[in-house]
């Protein structure tokens, strides 16, 4: 029976590892740089010692029977962790395919004479390491996503930063245009500062956003109506020419949203709001004094 | 494929069941971490849709699911019941639309809430529908 | 039965919702409120929602009925302390609250309050000082 010698090869790990561990140095996809000798194989150790525990439950090598459970969890955490250390697809599922050639030499020696023997059981070998090998560049796939997922949010939570302008005031300059995805971040962000500083006005600023259309305001406005619900007052600023006519081009109405052209004028409104008053100091006129010209 | 992690069935037949419902769907969301608002927003939807079994379907049956589909994780809540049923579904999911005296927001916002949203449903025939939001 | 407290606080009543509320418990507070408005002679009302995870349409109808019931047995009133996930999913929901006074925290609120009886009571004279009528 074909089965039984595969799992009597793969119980006689010592022979078996050091043939593997060999190819998997000589392969030239090894990344020698990213991985060490000593760290090979202790993983491909570990990895033939789950492997024949999964094959004295169940010998069958139908990998999605659950006696192997553990050794695709084991390929899993592999292809993880050489995912983040940067291994390529191609250099994590060697790994598992540089094991046909040991397995197989060791199957020949087990095999002679019995040509049909040695066939069957090349052929379940393949098609068992195939599968476990595709695994392992689904999970190493898997991985990669979750790190871009990661940047994406990370790289919005970056664009939208909110600054204390005063007490009771915060800003929040945006740049970029204002999708709906972004546009929770920002309304989180935003209310979340508001929350901690007690801000009662917040300046929204869109001096870097590239075109209102229907779509932005509406974003706009989303946000101002959770600032209200909380007890906060909105103004918005930065308003160019060039926005302020396609604005009443495209009809556009923020409603009774106060809307400046500047964040200085939204400031001053603010401030005001808050019944805060600018003064322009008298300037000194002692030599000393800032206000003084050096040339005089 | 999305695949089945784990499902749960809760009966609203009074209005205590409201409370019920999302805190069953707390439980959910917060078990597959999702964000503060995302989980505020399925939880909002069922209470609406939980509240609509009840008064407008005569009560019925709430199923959670929890699922995984590649790398995302989502929270699924099917409400079914075995009322009148609605009969102009376009006209049911809009705003400000209310059969039942109250502020029309049930259906439309509850959809807004959620990622997915599918609704079946006929006179005579019940109204079933599913929420999921994913992470 | 289950009852959400109202205090007294000089001449506002505070509420403090802190319980994943049903409808019931919502429907009983609202009468609660209007009783203790004309009992007390309330100036205003403050209703605290800083620990409420979720406003769904029927909460957020009781709060609009109690800013208008308290208007008009004469009373002013704010939500105050709600919490930006609970803001985020109501302005999704399509639900502005119009009409309710916000604010951030029961201080803040209660500074609006007198605000609004501010208002009524007094009145600006010519040199800018407040007098009371």
């Amino acid at each position: 029976m074909a089965l039984s010698k595969i799992n009597e090869v793969i119980r006689q790990r010592q022979s078996l590892l050091t043939e593997w561990v060999k190819g998997q140095l000589d392969s030239g996809v090894l990344r020698s740089d990213l991985i060490s000798e000593v760290e090979l194989r202790r993983e491909s150790t570990a990895f033939l010692e789950v492997l024949s525990e999964a094959l004295d439950k169940d010998p069958s090598l139908s990998f999605r029977q659950p006696a192997y459970r553990p050794v695709l969890n084991f390929l899993e955490e592999l292809s993880r962790s050489r995912g983040k250390k940067g291994f390529s697809p191609s250099e994590t599922a060697i790994f598992v395919f540089s094991l046909k050639q040991p397995l197989f030499t060791a199957l020949k020696a087990l095999h002679i004479k019995d040509a049909e023997g040695l066939a069957n059981a090349v052929w379940e070998v393949t098609e068992f390491l195939d599968n476990l090998g595709l695994h392992t560049i689904d999970t190493y796939l898997v991985g990669r996503e979750e790190v871009i997922r990661g940047q994406q949010a990370d790289m919005l939570e970056l664009s939208t930063p909110v600054v204390q302008l005063w007490e009771g005031i915060v800003a929040l300059p945006l740049i970029g245009t204002l999708d709906s995805n972004r546009t929770s971040i920002v309304m989180e962000t935003l209310l979340q500062v508001i929350v901690q500083t007690r801000s009662e006005i917040a300046i929204i600023d869109i001096t870097g956003v590239p075109t209102v259309d229907t779509q932005v305001a509406q974003h706009l406005l989303k946000t101002v109506a959770a600032a209200r619900l909380m007890g906060a007052d909105c103004i918005i600023s930065g308003i160019r020419p060039q926005i302020a006519q396609t604005m009443v081009h495209l009809q556009i109405d923020l409603g009774n949203v106060i809307t400046k052209a500047t964040m200085a004028e939204a400031l001053k409104t603010a401030m005001n709001r808050s019944g805060l008053v600018v003064m322009r100091r008298a300037v000194p006129s002692s030599p000393t004094g800032l206000g003084t010209s050096a040339l005089s | 494929m999305a695949t089945l992690l784990k499902s749960e069935k809760l009966e609203v037949s009074e209005e205590q069941h409201i409370v019920t419902v999302r805190q069953a769907v707390r439980r959910m969301s917060v078990e597959i971490k999702l964000s503060l608002v995302d989980q505020t927003k399925i939880i909002t939807a069922a209470s609406e849709l939980a509240r609509n079994l009840l008064i407008y379907g005569g009560g019925g049956e709430v199923v959670l699911e929890l699922l995984r589909e590649g790398v995302r994780q989502g929270v699924r809540v099917h409400f079914a019941d075995e009322g009148p049923g609605i009969e102009n579904i376009e006209l049911a999911l809009r705003d400000g639309y209310t059969s039942g005296g109250g502020m029309g927001l049930g259906l439309g916002g509850a959809k807004r809430l959620v990622n997915e949203f599918d609704l079946v449903s006929a006179p005579g025939k019940g109204t079933h529908i599913t929420i999921t939001r994913w992470k | 039965m289950d009852r959400i407290p109202i205090l007294t606080m000089g001449h506002f009543l505070l509420v403090t919702i802190q319980v994943d509320m049903h409808d019931q418990l919502a429907l009983t507070l609202q009468d609660d409120l209007t009783n203790k408005i004309t009992s007390t002679l309330a100036k205003g009302v403050l209703i605290d929602i800083s620990s409420l995870e979720i406003v769904d349409s029927f909460i957020g109808r009781m709060l609009g009925n109690i800013s208008s019931m308290a208007r008009v047995l004469g009373a002013g009133s704010v939500v105050v302390g709600m919490q930006p996930a609970v803001a985020i999913t109501l302005v999704e929901l399509g639900l502005s609250l119009t009409g309710v006074y916000t604010a951030l925290d029961v201080e803040k609120g209660m500074q609006l309050l007198r605000r609004q009886i501010d208002a009524d009571f007094y009145h600006l004279t010519t040199d800018g000082n407040f007098v009371e009528i």
